[in-house]
């Protein structure tokens, strides 16, 4: 790992259009497995990007890379135009420390599978823990910007339930809720219907729509509903094996896919369906 | 005098008192499983009085201290015209004390047996007894074996307080050995060591052998 | 009952109620050494120094496979060896506020150990410190589960202190023992001891099956 040839990578990335997150050569193995084989991928600001693929394809690991939850093996990972697992020292760049990652991390927000609501605290509680602890809001203005939040998702009556009340779409909210307040400039949705019951898809992915609608934010998405991708993403990539195997708009690669393994894991949900 | 020579010297004292120690904590384990046998059943008799019975002798000897039941079955019971000699008095003080937190195991294992297995050994009508003994038991024993791993550790080391009534097991001997020479860290190292060597290097890999021979014999390996 | 004297019983009680407080001091201050002892141990062994994790893995092995009375005996009369004197009390403390530590230690792994991966990323996403992640996140989860051994070992530590009596601490057991050597009747002062012990340790037992009860509510993890 610190064998690592760092040259070619910027300290910096420059130019008119930065884009908000940039893959570059990034890998990640456990072992003698390789879970991502030589990433490059650049999201642009206010982009919807979502990711598909068979389990196993990698495609959770991105957001996990990305919100420093695994760390990488090679390739650096940039937000915001800065290297985020990296980060300048001297000339070159060098593994991120401690103090250089909780900083970066501050641009990013991230929504799980399984919510991981604090279940020792109220939904106001956890939206209120990391503006309070981590931004260093006052109580008060932490308060209102949480409950507004919990307004927009539609929990502000169930504000001071504790996640066990809660059904799992409604704790699902008060998650987005959750990292929405931290204002991230990327959000991470990981999965986030997985879990749930059918009727109570359609709770979670109106709030993703209503996010997309009236914030301007840079979106990266894993998800196994593809009506929903289709509708709401702005590029779709497929992953196989570790890599992208097929990116592009989400008319184009869900009505016309060129690749054969494309073609095979669309048809296959399709039936599943 | 060099850790050598106090072995040399004192190494025989060292080695009767480990054996009586050791006859001690399986004489006391017997004892134990025994006692932990009847007292869990009968926790789950439908008699009230049996019931009864069981959990005042459990709550005593669990509320109470080793030592303070050792040196009342030593020195008081002989008033009631019982009389132990004192290695048997230590043996049946911490058979007696470890068997009640055993009867618990017991207990919670035999209740921590899936309730399909009560109905099914019902449904081939088999007696009450049939029931516990063939298909109950030897599931709950299973369950409780790790637990009783850990007892037979607190047994082995419970037994260490029979010294206090001059029961000659190692730490009678350490003690001993210690009143005469004053090298203390010696005389309580070396117990501290077998102690331990005791613990984690026979109890302990026999009980795994116990788990693993018993989850072969109920074709759960 | 037989032999049994009521005018020795009232004689002696008052002493063995003075040492009752003893019982319940060395109990409380032992307790208060473990409490804490033990997360620096627990805590200890989840450090990525893997030196350090092996090493108090093994000593909390170590000192949970030997016997208390031992371990007292140790500290008292190693120190003075190589010429530290400890006074019953302190060594006391030291070897079952230890001992009860290496009990604890493993309580709290398993609590710790209980909290799911993903509360530990969601403090993560949510860029808590280290610290703020332990104790507002980790260790209020971590508690409820640890209760039922605290609690054990709560009532554990109060009936081993009668070991302390062996270097002299002046507690219940102690004290019976002066009274037996002082007057040959040993029928009512270790009846007692007992008796104090029962009221003690069943109450206490009960409070704090409530006690967890209640903190789980409050926690709102019902």
């Amino acid at each position: 790992m610190n064998s690592q040839d760092m040259s070619g990578f910027p300290l910096e990335l420059q130019g008119e259009t930065v884009p908000m997150v940039s893959f570059r050569k990034v890998t990640k193995s456990y072992g003698n497995l390789v879970v991502m084989d030589s990433l490059d991928l650049d999201i642009a600001e206010g982009e919807m990007v979502t990711i598909i693929g068979p389990s196993g394809s990698g495609k959770t690991t991105v957001l996990r890379m990305l919100m420093t939850l695994e760390t990488i093996n090679g390739g650096v990972i940039y937000v915001d135009g800065k290297p985020l697992t990296h980060m300048p020292d001297g000339n070159g760049l060098v593994h991120a420390n401690d103090r250089y990652l909780r900083r970066m991390r501050s641009k990013i927000g991230m929504c799980f599978q399984h919510f991981n609501l604090f279940p020792h605290m109220t939904a106001l509680e956890n939206c209120m823990e990391g503006p309070v602890h981590v931004l260093g809001l006052s109580k008060k203005e932490a308060r209102e910007r949480s409950e507004e939040l919990l307004a927009m998702v539609g929990m502000a009556d169930k504000r001071n339930q504790h996640p066990s009340r809660l059904s799992g779409g409604q704790q699902q909210r008060v998650a987005i809720a959750r990292a929405m307040a931290m204002r991230p400039k990327v959000m991470l949705f990981d999965e986030v219907t997985s879990a749930l019951d059918p009727e109570v898809i359609g709770e979670v992915t109106n709030v993703i729509r209503k996010l997309v609608a009236e914030h301007h934010l840079t979106m990266l998405m894993v998800t196994h509903q593809m009506g929903f991708a289709k509708d709401i993403s702005d590029r779709v990539c497929f992953f196989y094996g570790g890599r992208i195997e097929e990116q592009g708009a989400p008319e184009e690669l869900f009505g016309n896919p060129r690749r054969e393994r494309t073609q095979q894991f669309l048809s296959a949900v399709k039936e599943a369906i | 005098m060099s850790y050598l020579e106090f072995l040399g010297q004192y190494g025989d004292r060292i080695l009767s008192g480990t054996v009586v120690t050791v006859v001690l904590t399986v004489l006391a384990a017997l004892l134990a499983v025994a006692i932990a046998l009847a007292a869990g059943l009968m926790r789950l008799a439908p008699n009230a009085l049996v019931r009864g019975v069981a959990t005042v002798y459990i709550e005593i000897f669990r509320g109470t201290s080793l030592l303070v039941q050792l040196y009342w079955i030593f020195f008081v019971l002989p008033l009631f015209g019982i009389t132990f000699e004192k290695f048997t008095a230590g043996f049946v003080a911490v058979g007696m004390n470890l068997g009640a937190y055993g009867a618990e195991l017991v207990r919670g294992a035999i209740l921590s047996v899936p309730r399909g297995q009560w109905e099914a050994a019902l449904a081939l009508n088999m007696s009450p007894a049939k029931r516990m003994w063939r298909v109950i038991l030897p599931q709950a024993v299973l369950i409780m074996l790790p637990s009783w791993g850990n007892l037979l550790i607190e047994m082995l080391k419970g037994t260490a307080l029979v010294a206090l009534i001059a029961v000659t097991d190692l730490m009678f001997q350490v003690k001993q050995i210690n009143g005469t020479t004053f090298q203390s860290a010696e005389a309580f190292g070396t117990a501290l060591i077998i102690y331990y060597i005791l613990a984690r290097f026979m109890l302990t890999p026999f009980m795994r052998w116990l788990e693993r021979f018993m989850q072969r014999r109920l074709g759960r390996a | 009952m037989f032999d049994w004297r009521w005018d020795f019983t009232w004689d002696i009680l008052p002493r063995l109620i003075v040492a009752t407080g003893n019982t319940l001091l060395a109990a409380g201050l032992g307790y208060a050494i473990a409490v804490v002892l033990g997360l620096a141990f627990a805590l200890a062994q989840r450090t990525p120094y893997r030196a350090v994790t092996v090493v108090v893995r093994e000593a909390v092995e170590f000192v949970r496979s030997t016997p208390l009375v031992l371990q007292i005996f140790f500290v008292f009369y190693v120190g003075p060896q190589f010429g530290l004197r400890l006074s019953p009390w302190t060594a006391g403390m030291i070897a079952i506020g230890l001992h009860y530590a290496a009990y604890l230690s493993e309580v709290y792994r398993g609590g710790l150990e209980s909290v799911p991966k993903g509360q530990w990323e969601a403090a993560t996403s949510l860029n808590l410190s280290t610290a703020r992640t332990y104790f507002r996140v980790i260790i209020p989860q971590a508690l409820p589960p640890s209760l039922a051994g605290m609690g054990n070992y709560l009532v554990g530590i109060l009936k081993d202190t009668p070991m302390l009596s062996v270097i002299g601490v002046a507690e219940l057991m102690h004290t019976a023992n002066a009274i037996g050597s002082e007057t040959y009747r040993f029928l009512e002062p270790y009846t007692l001891v007992g008796i104090i012990f029962l009221l003690i340790s069943l109450p206490t037992a009960t409070g704090i099956r409530l006690f967890e009860a209640w903190m789980r509510r409050k926690l709102g993890m019902i």
